[in-house]
Formats: structure tokens, C-alpha cells, sequence
């Protein structure tokens, strides 16, 4: 047994305690110790990553207990994928809320960046559905904790609407996996697979009825319409670079739906076929849609990146749902580039909102505008699926992998669509807080009424750290547009392993006969 | 026994989701809990009900038993919204104190801009 695949959810899951009980009152102290768990923790899934690579899947089997009956952590190429991102983006994050001095303004800012980083992590590396579950409550929990850092009234408001949305996700989650297992009898992934593929076709009303619940939880978690409702005012409240570190949680809910309906109700199973299809391809594009919408509208530049992660969540669900390897390949590709892109979005908006308040606005010029406005400009472009950034690429990959499809004039013209509308709504925004401010005089400055907490003064000695987080998150943009060839033959290879399971089955159930 | 647990369930979840759609933190509180309640009981009959039976296999005879794995379930999501509970509590009354106010909606300027809110 491969024991670093255990590591990167063991890591900050000794360093967030120690820091909560050694380091309380050392904020430098806990700065390092963090920052060298999210170093270590990139490190370790770089590692994995690269041991993946070959499409082997490596199980780790928790205190020894084979398969079926223990609970195992699987490593393939998805899962390797989706904690490097994860890396990344801690990292980043991290960096730009110790440059800025957010991690100051409330007690536990690392503890729970590290729980969450666990939860995240685990929820990537289970292969156990209930496990699963326990996962995402412990990146809730963790959640929770973040959304509320540095307080304020909205933002506790934001932060009961957010808990109270997201522990009935969680009572639902229950309930699929309750039904599940009354079906099943089993909770691991590749056992439950086995098992409703040897369903008799009769039998399989409660096996529906959990699989839908299932769709449901996810997509509650993916912000999909109708169940968005918790995005815009929770991102839009929170904290903008822990809203900036949410932009994975979203993707954990379009990973989980991958996993799920690639392995266990897999295209090929007839009690389930088209099941998860069918209703998500009609929600996914009206998500597009109306997150595209809502950039538009938006008034508050935090709303407006919270919109701008339902629409690419929407474009990337789009790719789920056609549940073809190319399709997944794409959305695969697109999922990278959207988490980057969102985050580095997310950061910007906590920048302008830092400096002007958070409406979208004329104002007075800000410190450092021309910086910002670039970071932004590049931010939109990437955000919007223009040429010359990722975003096109990967727009582009949706699109043609939606070429066979029956409503492909539907999906070319809902993205292309509220591609114009998202290009034309932050640009707008862009307009009136870089340019429009030229035109003013300082004396009309105001202070944003009451939305926010009174901004705490700016620890202004290390405020290069936000630009390197900033810069490189668009390095890492352009990375991914430049090395778009590799990354997508890796993409490639891991939506044929998804869709060729019998490796995983084969691997997590080996040991089951002992 | 199976008619009178399915229908517990049953009153629960309805009673839960009617208080989770009122407007002050308080009732919604409540009906979380009665929401978990109801899956606790849920996940608990998941293992088939059965009256009188160990939760282990006998070695020696064969002895009806029960699922034990349901329990082991159960006692996690217990736990789990044992903790949730007090979280939400907590952040409810930070928003209360705060805003003087335990609305579940925001409403004073905030649907006025976008009218999006949940």
C-alpha cells in the first residue's frame, strides 16, 4: 500500500489542530505553518499526480480492511487531477489573503483553510460513498467557518442562509445514500457499481428514485439551476478570497456527478440510462444562461464574479451531461481553466472592493488602477471565452464535442449567446470602475454604505504578495492555454478511463475474495 | 411496526420542510433538527426493521441478526448534525445580535438591488 496517498488529507489535518492550539496568538507563526502545509500538500498531489499519470489506480485501503468492507481511498487520474488544482488554488489563495491581511480580521482563518483543504481533498480521493458524504461535511463545516471570517451583519445573514441551504443538502445526501444502500446493501463506489449492474430490471424504482436524489445533492452542490439559490449571496458576502477558494467547491460537486454516474450508473447500466443525462443537459444550459444574465445585472462586484462562476459551472456541466469521452475530455479541460479563472476573478473583485467599495460604480481613481484594470481585463477575457486565453479552448472543445448531439444547435447557441452577454456585462463593469473613474474628482468618494464591514487598514507591508498571487494564477492561465496540447491528451486519457471502469472495479474489489 | 415508522418519517420530513420555509431563523432551526430527525430514523430502517435481534453474526447457530451497518451510519449523521446544529445556532445568533433582526431573508436593500436572494 501506497501510504502518500493518505497524505495530503493527514497533512492538514495535524497542521489545522496544532495550529488552533500551539499557535493561537502567533499570527506570523501560523502563516508559515500553513503555508508550508499547502507548499507540502502540492507537493504530495504533484507526486501522485505524476504516479497516476500511467493510468494505473492505486487503492489505499483505511486500517487494512479490504474493499467492500473498509473504507478506501482511489487514486486514478481524475482524482490526481482535480487535487493538483486544488493545490494550486490553495496556494494562491493563500498567499493573497496573507499579502492582504484578511487572514488577521478573524481568529481561525488558517485552521480552517487547512480543514477545508482536508475536506476538499478527501472528498476527492474516496472512493466510498458514504465517505463521501463525510468529506463534503467536513469541507462544509470548514465553510461555514470561512464564510463568516472577519463577521459583519450581511455577512452572518449570508452565512444562516448559506448553513441552513446546505445542511438540507446534506439531509438529502442521507437520504440517497439511505435508499442506495437499502437497495445495494453496499456504499462503496465499485461494490455499488457491481452490484446495479446485476440489478434485475424490475426492481429498480428505489434505485432511480436514489440515484435521482443523488443527481440532486450534487447538483445543489455545482450551484446548478433551480438550485443555485445559495451562490450569489453567499459568494457575494463571504469574504472575496475565501469566495475565490469556493470557486473548487462547486467543482467538487461536478466531480462527484462524474464520478457517480461514470462508475456506479454508468451510460451502459439500463436501469439508470439517460437518467442523469436528461435532466441535466436542460438544467445546465438554462444555468448558463441565467448566470450570464445575472453578470449583466449585477451591481456589486462581488455578485458579479458569483454570476460569472454559475455560468461557467453551467458550461462545464453542459459537457458533463453529454457524457461522451470527448465531452468529459473538454469538460475536463474547461474545469481547470474555469477554477483558475473564477479564482483569479474573485481576487481582482476582492482588490476593487478593498480599495472602492464593492458597488459597480464610477469612483474615484484607486491605488494601483492600471495593475488591476490589466489583471482584470486578462481575468474577463479568460472568464468570457475569448481568444487569445483558455477560456476559448476550451469553449471551443465544448462545443465540438456537442457536435452529434440531437440539441447541438441548442448548446452552440446558449454558449455562444451568453458568451456575448457575459463579454458585454464585464465590460461594462470593467468600463465604469477603471475608466469612468478618470472623470471624477476625489471629493465625490463615499463609502460604500453599510454593505460591507468597515475595511480594516490594509497591512501595507508585503502588498506586492496579492500581485504575485494575482499573477500567477493568469501565468497559470496561460500555461494552461499554451501547453493546451498535453493537457488535453491527459484530459483525454482519463475521460477513457472513466468510461473503461473495469480497471477500477478490478483494483478497489481485488482483495475482497481474502 | 413497518407502517408506523414509515409514517414517523414521514410527519417529521413534512413538518421539518413546513418550518424550514417560515421567515425567522428560530422555526427554521427547529425544522432542521425535525428534517434530521426524520433521516436518522430513515437511515436506520435502510437495514430492514427487525425486533430483538443481535447486530453480530453468530458463529455457532443460525440466529437472526441485524444490519449493524445502518447504526454505524446513523451514529455518524447523528454526530454530525448534533454539531451542525450548534454551528447554525450560533451563526443565527451572531446575525440576530448584529443585525437586530432574526429574518431568514435579507431583504432591506439587498433584494431591492438585484432581488435574487433565496
Amino acid at each position: 500500500m501506497n501510504h502518500l496517498l493518505i497524505a495530503p488529507i493527514l497533512l492538514p489535518a495535524i497542521v489545522a489542530p496544532f495550529i488552533i492550539m500551539v499557535l493561537r496568538y502567533h499570527i506570523d507563526l501560523k502563516r508559515i505553518f500553513s503555508t508550508a502545509s499547502t507548499v507540502g500538500i502540492a507537493l504530495i498531489s504533484l507526486a501522485l499526480a505524476i504516479q497516476a499519470a500511467d493510468g494505473t489506480v492505486q487503492v489505499y485501503e483505511l486500517g487494512n480492511w479490504p474493499a467492500p468492507f473498509g473504507i478506501v481511498l482511489v487514486l486514478d487520474r481524475l482524482s490526481a487531477m482535480m487535487i493538483v488544482l486544488t493545490a494550486v488554488l490553495a496556494l494562491a489563495v493563500l498567499l493573497y489573503a496573507i499579502g492582504t491581511g484578511w487572514d488577521a480580521r478573524g481568529a481561525n482563518f488558517h485552521a480552517l483553510f487547512q480543514f477545508q483543504l482536508m475536506g476538499i481533498i478527501g472528498a476527492f480521493l474516496t472512493g466510498d460513498a458514504f465517505n463521501l458524504f463525510v468529506f463534503f461535511e467536513v469541507l462544509l463545516i470548514a465553510s461555514y467557518g470561512l464564510m463568516i471570517h472577519a463577521g459583519g451583519a450581511r455577512r452572518f445573514q449570508a452565512g444562516v442562509q448559506y448553513v441552513v441551504y446546505n445542511l438540507l443538502g446534506s439531509t438529502l445526501f442521507l437520504f440517497a445514500l439511505g435508499t442506495l444502500y437499502a437497495v445495494t446493501g453496499t456504499l462503496n463506489m465499485a461494490d455499488l457499481a457491481v452490484r446495479v449492474a446485476e440489478l434485475p430490471a424490475e426492481d429498480t424504482a428505489l434505485l432511480r428514485v436514489g440515484a435521482m436524489l443523488l443527481l440532486l445533492v450534487f447538483a445543489i452542490k455545482a450551484a446548478v439551476l433551480p438550485l443555485h439559490f445559495w451562490l450569489p449571496a453567499s459568494y457575494a458576502n463571504a469574504p472575496l478570497p475565501v469566495a475565490a477558494l469556493f470557486a473548487i467547491m462547486t467543482k467538487v460537486g461536478a466531480y462527484a456527478i462524474l464520478r457517480v454516474y461514470t462508475l456506479v450508473f454508468g451510460p451502459e447500466v439500463e436501469v439508470t440510462a439517460g437518467l442523469a443525462g436528461d435532466w441535466l443537459l436542460p438544467a445546465a444550459l438554462i444555468t448558463l444562461a441565467v448566470g450570464a444574465i445575472g453578470i449583466l445585472g449585477a451591481r456589486e462586484i462581488g455578485r458579479l464574479m458569483a454570476f460569472g462562476a454559475i455560468s461557467s459551472m453551467g458550461t462545464l456541466l453542459t459537457a458533463v451531461a453529454l457524457f461522451t469521452p470527448e465531452a468529459v475530455a473538454a469538460a475536463l479541460y474547461y474545469t481547470v481553466h474555469s477554477t483558475l479563472a473564477a479564482a483569479l476573478l474573485f481576487l481582482i473583485a476582492d482588490m476593487v472592493m478593498e480599495r472602492q467599495g464593492g458597488e459597480i460604480a464610477a469612483k474615484p481613481v484607486m491605488a494601483q488602477s492600471g495593475l488591476i484594470a490589466a489583471l482584470f481585463f486578462a481575468g474577463a477575457i479568460a472568464l468570457a471565452g475569448m481568444p487569445p486565453l483558455s477560456g476559448f479552448i476550451g469553449k471551443l472543445l465544448v462545443m465540438d464535442a456537442a457536435r452529434g448531439h440531437d440539441l447541438v444547435w441548442w448548446i452552440w447557441g446558449v454558449i455562444l449567446v451568453s458568451s456575448l452577454v457575459t463579454i458585454i456585462g464585464l465590460a461594462r463593469a470593467g468600463s465604469l470602475i477603471f475608466w469612468k473613474s478618470h472623470g471624477l474628482s476625489p471629493q465625490t468618494h463615499t463609502v460604500d454604505k453599510g454593505a460591507t464591514p468597515p475595511p480594516v487598514q490594509a497591512t501595507s507591508s508585503n502588498s506586492a504578495l496579492p500581485f504575485v498571487a494575482c499573477f500567477g494564477l493568469l501565468a497559470a492561465l496561460i500555461l494552461l492555454t499554451i501547453l493546451a496540447g498535453p493537457m488535453m491528451s491527459y484530459a483525454e486519457a482519463t475521460a477513457a478511463q472513466l468510461f473503461a471502469p473495469d480497471a477500477y472495479l478490478e483494483t478497489v474489489l481485488e482483495r475482497a475474495g481474502k | 411496526m413497518e407502517l408506523l415508522v414509515a409514517s414517523a418519517v414521514g410527519l417529521l420530513t413534512a413538518a421539518g420542510v413546513y418550518l424550514i420555509l417560515r421567515r425567522r431563523t428560530f422555526p427554521v432551526i427547529l425544522g432542521l433538527s425535525l428534517v434530521t430527525y426524520a433521516v436518522n430514523v430513515f437511515l436506520f430502517a435502510t437495514g430492514r426493521l427487525m425486533v430483538n435481534a443481535p447486530p453480530i453474526l453468530n458463529k455457532y447457530a443460525e440466529v437472526a441478526y441485524t444490519d449493524p451497518l445502518p447504526q454505524a451510519l446513523v451514529l455518524t449523521a447523528i454526530v454530525i448534525s448534533f454539531g451542525m446544529t450548534a454551528v447554525v445556532v450560533m451563526i443565527a445568533l451572531a446575525a440576530y445580535l448584529s443585525a437586530q433582526d432574526d429574518r431568514i431573508d435579507m431583504l432591506d436593500d439587498d433584494a431591492a438591488k438585484t432581488g435574487e436572494d433565496a
